[in-house]
């Protein structure tokens, strides 16, 4: 019987639960120097006197480094055709272009002397004009790069032909807010760099991607790839957010180098907000056109990009947008266009879904508009341009090709689980009774694309020692997921070996060669595809060599799964173990397979959601009530994983329609840079979600898998997006923006209301 | 989030925390739950040099009855007001407003001498009590003196307790059988309210109005109206009656005003007070 697709415990959980985890901040760090960083309180300025005197006389100061002491080169964007005139200074340098762009770091013995001191670093700021706002950004009267003659940091804009919706009989245009959020991992940035005799650096850090980093770190400090070793302890979640090293991560791994001796940081949640990357942030001008019968026939979108001051990933969220454009729909014509402006915020990066939920969140808009205008249901509007079963791998006219897909199938599903029809009946019954608290319900369909970075394969090393236990090392960088308990069930799965008896090693780029990392809902297609094939070939080559033991043609040889041993076929009254193989195998270097796995593509998750909501009319307050989702992953290998990835994706996509948004106010001040301002989403505020099964194995990769990572972010938000909207939709309303906090529902309903009175 | 140099004291006794404050003067602050004094002091907001520990001063931990009142120590956590059997029988409202402070964590440290000492015009606790017409006792080198709670709240985290002052206890008329409404409008569970209202009705009928101002409000005209023999909704009309709300990231003066006339109306109604 196989072990794959059970809800198997995970093996992590009983550390976390008793001992806890090590994280960042819980390293020894014997004999580390603290950092804290000396931050820019001004939104965009000349950085006119730099003094650090104050700070040196402080108890436990050691140094003071500003950007005049680092001889490191600006950071690149890690992007393709980004401008290297926006490329970010590891320390500000003249002038600072976001409230919280690091300073100057102050090096401590103790780390809250660090506090004091930073406080006594005198900077003396000649304010510059502001852009917030990106379409401010776009026409170019205040530059933050000047060099660069403009705000525009990537552009794929493409005109829009003047005919393209003369065949409608319908077109609705909207402008659409996709908003900033932050990715709040509860781990904070924080690690430490220590440098040996050797003049080798070793630097932990809170990360998706250690490999990468390493190579970032060697790069920038000249040294031979074997001469950094990157360890990622526990680490308490990135949604995206910590893919990259930091600029903190580099001053720190400097400043060591400097002081010879470790140095270390942890970011409070305030640096944090204003530090980390932020996601989304998308000005959306969406048109879709088509016939009263209901069917589509041209979608546009144009898309306004928010990049914040030093344009990195998110500068290219918006490719991805206009690719997903078309969702799960055969639309015969579509036209995107899209471009990343800087503006004096913080940068936006990868956060969960990262250019998809805003491909999704536009479309699904759009069909909840198109319907609202031929006054037809949503539902069926929905079905009626899905692209069908049939048509799969599906080639799309923004030009990706779906792998496989079944959206009708999922509409179906979630439709039925919710009782759609009965919560119809239930809402015109609400309607006519006319009290304060309204229902709506929205329905959102989703694809989506993961894996699907240029280098979709990953690295794995599977080995059975003498002992008759296995070792699985792997490219993939658990921080959360469940690796271990999955990479064991795989690896069990082939060798017959008890998982308990399988160690998963990751996270250390001296344990393992090399690494592409977690993120992008690639691990399992990726890394997962990795240890089951290496795992096989592993079994192949052990088959061989127990053959010889066993005197036997290696044809005949099998492999008893439940007893791990191997015999020929017929008589397993002779047998060898997993253990005699293996030390049979030690003098010819032992039993070990290394290997890179190559799916053939990305994979194209879908998904159909259901929201129910509550409106309080009078107050404006919308509480989500229901939330049905039905997911297609392809084929699960531990449901347990999957509905937890699924629960917390939804959790954050909830968070995005209702109550998360990150703000600024017109001078570049944050004014969300803590946990009582930004309205993180909490269990209180969600309901149980309802999880329905839905698994179509993908063609592209082995174990017909999919990514789930995602998911539930993307399609969630537009679901309860469109929930909010239907509540108030008898009282004249057609579009709310995001979060639809009580203010917000409130304002649109009184404006609907005097807007009707003055008809 | 590490706050500046302070030294720390532990007081005995209420007078030697008396003592204390004479000594250090301005530059020292009680310390009770900590809930709001030191999220201050960690955003280096506030920066006493001297911290006067009264948090373990047991002995003005306890609800009690006592004849047409109820008596509460000022360092009786949120949590023992939340499950007191005492003021469930006679003040269920305050039971009810305790617990929906914060989160439960909060709720364990957090005190209602605190709460009120710090005078957070968005905090709820004081909203219930100027509803419920408490009177405090406080102590200071020239002994004990009472306030009603009406005249307690001064300024913006501004009440009438002097430097070297001690809040020790509150008073609450028993309200056996009244009827009451606590309406806390906020976004998430553990947030603290955009726009509160705690409603008594009964023979000492009162409303008490959280964040509608720079300090916790009563609803004067609205109890005025009530008195003149209004409607709930009518009553509730007046609710925003010469306020100045202010304005945040949640709501906009405007939208508070509108907030404050519905939840009040709400209150009305639950509470039967009209
Ligand atoms: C995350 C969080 C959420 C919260 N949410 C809410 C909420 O929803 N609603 C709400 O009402 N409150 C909320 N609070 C505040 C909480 O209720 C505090 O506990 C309370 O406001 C202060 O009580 P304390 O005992 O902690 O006082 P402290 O913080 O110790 O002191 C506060 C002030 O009062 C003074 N003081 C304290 N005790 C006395 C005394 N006996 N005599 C004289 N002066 C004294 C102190 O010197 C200080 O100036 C929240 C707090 C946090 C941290």
């Amino acid at each position: 019987m196989s072990i794959l697709g059970n809800r198997v415990l995970r093996r992590e959980d009983p550390k976390f639960l008793t001992t806890g985890g090590v994280y960042g901040d819980d390293l020894p760090g014997v004999g580390a120097l603290w950092a804290t960083f000396v931050r820019s309180t001004m939104a965009h300025a000349r950085i006119v006197a730099l003094d650090a005197g104050g700070a040196l006389d402080r108890p436990g100061v050691v140094a003071v480094y500003t950007a005049a002491d680092l001889d490191l080169p600006p950071v690149p964007a890690g992007m393709p055709g980004i401008p290297e005139s926006m490329f970010r200074p590891v320390l500000a340098q003249d002038v600072v272009r976001f409230v919280g762009e690091p300073v100057a770091v102050v090096l401590t013995e103790e780390r809250y002397q660090g506090e004091d001191a930073a406080e006594a670093v005198f900077v003396d700021y000649e304010p510059l004009p502001t852009v917030v706002d990106p379409e401010t950004a776009l026409a170019g009267g205040t530059l933050l790069f000047p060099d660069h003659g403009t705000n525009v940091a990537t552009d794929f804009r493409e005109p829009l032909d003047e005919h393209f919706f003369d065949d409608c009989e319908v077109v609705v245009r909207q402008r659409v807010i996709n908003q900033r959020v932050a990715p709040c991992p509860l781990e904070v940035r924080s690690g430490m760099a220590s440098w040996g005799a050797d003049g080798r650096l070793t630097q932990w850090l809170s990360t998706q991607a250690p490999h990468s980093a390493k190579d970032a770190l060697a790069g920038l400090f000249a040294l031979a790839a074997d001469q950094v070793r990157v360890i990622a302890p526990d680490v308490g979640g990135g949604f995206g957010a910590k893919i990259g090293p930091y600029p903190e991560d580099l001053v720190v791994a400097w400043s060591a180098r400097a002081q010879g001796r470790p140095v270390r940081w942890t970011e409070t949640r305030s640096e944090s907000m204003l530090g980390l990357v932020h996601g989304r942030g998308q000005i959306q001008d969406i048109a879709i056109g088509g016939n009263r019968d209901g069917q589509v026939l041209a979608y546009r979108i144009d898309v306004l990009q928010d990049a914040g001051a030093y344009p990195a990933v998110g500068a290219y969220l918006p490719m991805l947008t206009k690719l997903m454009a078309p969702g799960t729909y055969a639309i015969p014509k579509v036209s995107a266009s899209a471009c990343a402006v800087v503006t004096n915020t913080t940068s936006i990066g990868a956060y969960r879904g990262a250019g998809r939920p805003e491909a999704t969140a536009a479309i699904e808009r759009a069909m909840d508009l198109f319907a609202a205008e031929i006054g037809a249901d949503p539902a069926q509007v929905r079905r009626q341009n899905l692209v069908s079963k049939d048509f799969f791998p599906y080639t799309t006219a923004t030009g990706f090709t779906y792998d496989i897909g079944d959206y009708m199938g999922a509409l179906d599903l979630a439709l039925e689980a919710s009782d759609y029809a009965g919560l119809r009946a239930e809402q015109a019954r609400r309607r006519a009774e006319g009290g304060p608290c309204q229902m709506g319900i929205g329905v959102s369909t989703y694809v989506e694309i993961t894996n699907g970075l240029p280098d979709a394969g990953e690295f794995a090393v599977v080995e059975v020692l003498p002992t008759g236990t296995a070792r699985v090392y792997t490219g993939s960088s658990p921080h959360g997921q469940g690796h271990v308990t999955a990479w064991s069930m795989l690896a069990s799965e082939q060798l017959g070996i008890p998982m308990e008896d399988i160690e998963v090693v990751a996270n250390d780029t001296d344990l393992v060669a090399s690494g592409g990392g977690t993120m992008g809902s690639r691990s399992l297609q990726a890394g997962g595809l990795a240890v089951h094939e290496a795992s096989m070939t592993l079994v192949d080559e052990a088959r061989q060599l127990a053959a010889e033991l066993l005197e036997a043609n290696p044809d005949d040889v099998v492999l008893d799964k439940i007893e791990g041993r191997f015999h020929v076929a017929g008589t397993p009254a002779v047998a060898r173990s997993w253990a005699e193989v293996a030390s049979a195998a030690e003098e010819r270097g032992g039993l070990r397979v290394e290997h890179k796995s190559s799916p053939s593509g990305p994979t194209f998750p879908f998904g159909a959601h259901v929201a129910v909501v509550e409106v309080d009319t009078e107050t404006g307050q919308a509480r989500l009530r229901r939330l049905v989702a039905v997911d297609d992953a392809g084929t699960i290998l531990n449901p347990l994983l999957a509905e937890g990835q699924r629960h917390g994706g939804l959790a954050q996509g909830v968070a995005q329609a209702l109550l998360e948004e990150v703000r600024y106010d017109a001078d570049g001040n944050p004014v969300t840079s803590n946990l009582a301002d930004y309205a993180m989403i909490s269990a209180t505020e969600l309901p149980s979600f309802e999880l329905v099964s839905m698994a179509t194995p993908t063609p592209v990769n082995a174990l017909g898998a999919k990514g789930i990572g995602e998911s539930g972010t993307i399609g969630s938000t537009p679901a309860v997006q469109s929930a909010v909207v239907d509540a108030v939709a008898h009282l004249g309303v057609r579009h709310i923006d995001m979060p639809a906090s009580p203010q917000r529902v409130w304002q649109v309903l009184q404006d609907s209301a005097s807007h009707k009175g003055s008809e | 989030m590490i706050p500046a140099a302070f030294d720390y004291r532990r007081a005995q006794s209420v007078d030697e925390a008396v003592g204390l404050l004479t000594e250090h003067g301005e530059d020292a602050k009680l310390l009770a739950g900590g809930h709001s004094l030191l999220p201050l002091m960690k955003l280096r907001l506030a920066a006493p040099s001297v911290l006067v520990d009264i948090g373990r001063l047991s002995d003005l931990s306890y609800v009690r009855a006592n004849g047409d009142t109820v008596a509460i120590g000022a360092l009786t956590r949120h949590r023992d007001l939340e499950i007191s059997s005492v003021l469930h029988e006679h003040v269920p409202l305050l039971a009810h407003v305790a617990g929906q402070v914060g989160d439960p964590q909060v709720r364990h440290r957090g005190t209602i001498g605190g709460s009120l000492a710090h005078g957070d015009p968005a905090s709820d606790l004081p909203a219930a009590c100027l509803a419920l017409g408490a009177t405090f006792t406080m102590v200071g080198p020239q002994g004990e003196r009472e306030i009603e709670a009406a005249d307690f709240f001064q300024g913006f985290l501004e009440t009438a307790l002097g430097p070297d002052e001690v809040l020790t206890e509150i008073r609450v008329p028993k309200a056996d059988g009244a009827g009451w409404s606590f309406q806390k409008f906020n976004r998430r569970a553990q947030d603290w309210a955009i726009v509160g209202v705690a409603a008594v009705a009964g023979s000492r009928p009162g409303i008490g109005l959280v964040n509608m101002g720079s300090v916790p409000l009563r609803a004067t005209a609205v109890e005025a109206a009530l008195a003149a023999g209004a409607s709930a909704s009518e009553a509730a009309a007046h609710a925003a009656d010469g306020l100045d709300p202010p304005e945040d990231l949640n709501a906009s003066p405007e939208y508070r005003r509108h907030l404050v006339r519905v939840l009040v109306r709400r209150a009305l109604e639950e509470a039967g007070a009209a």
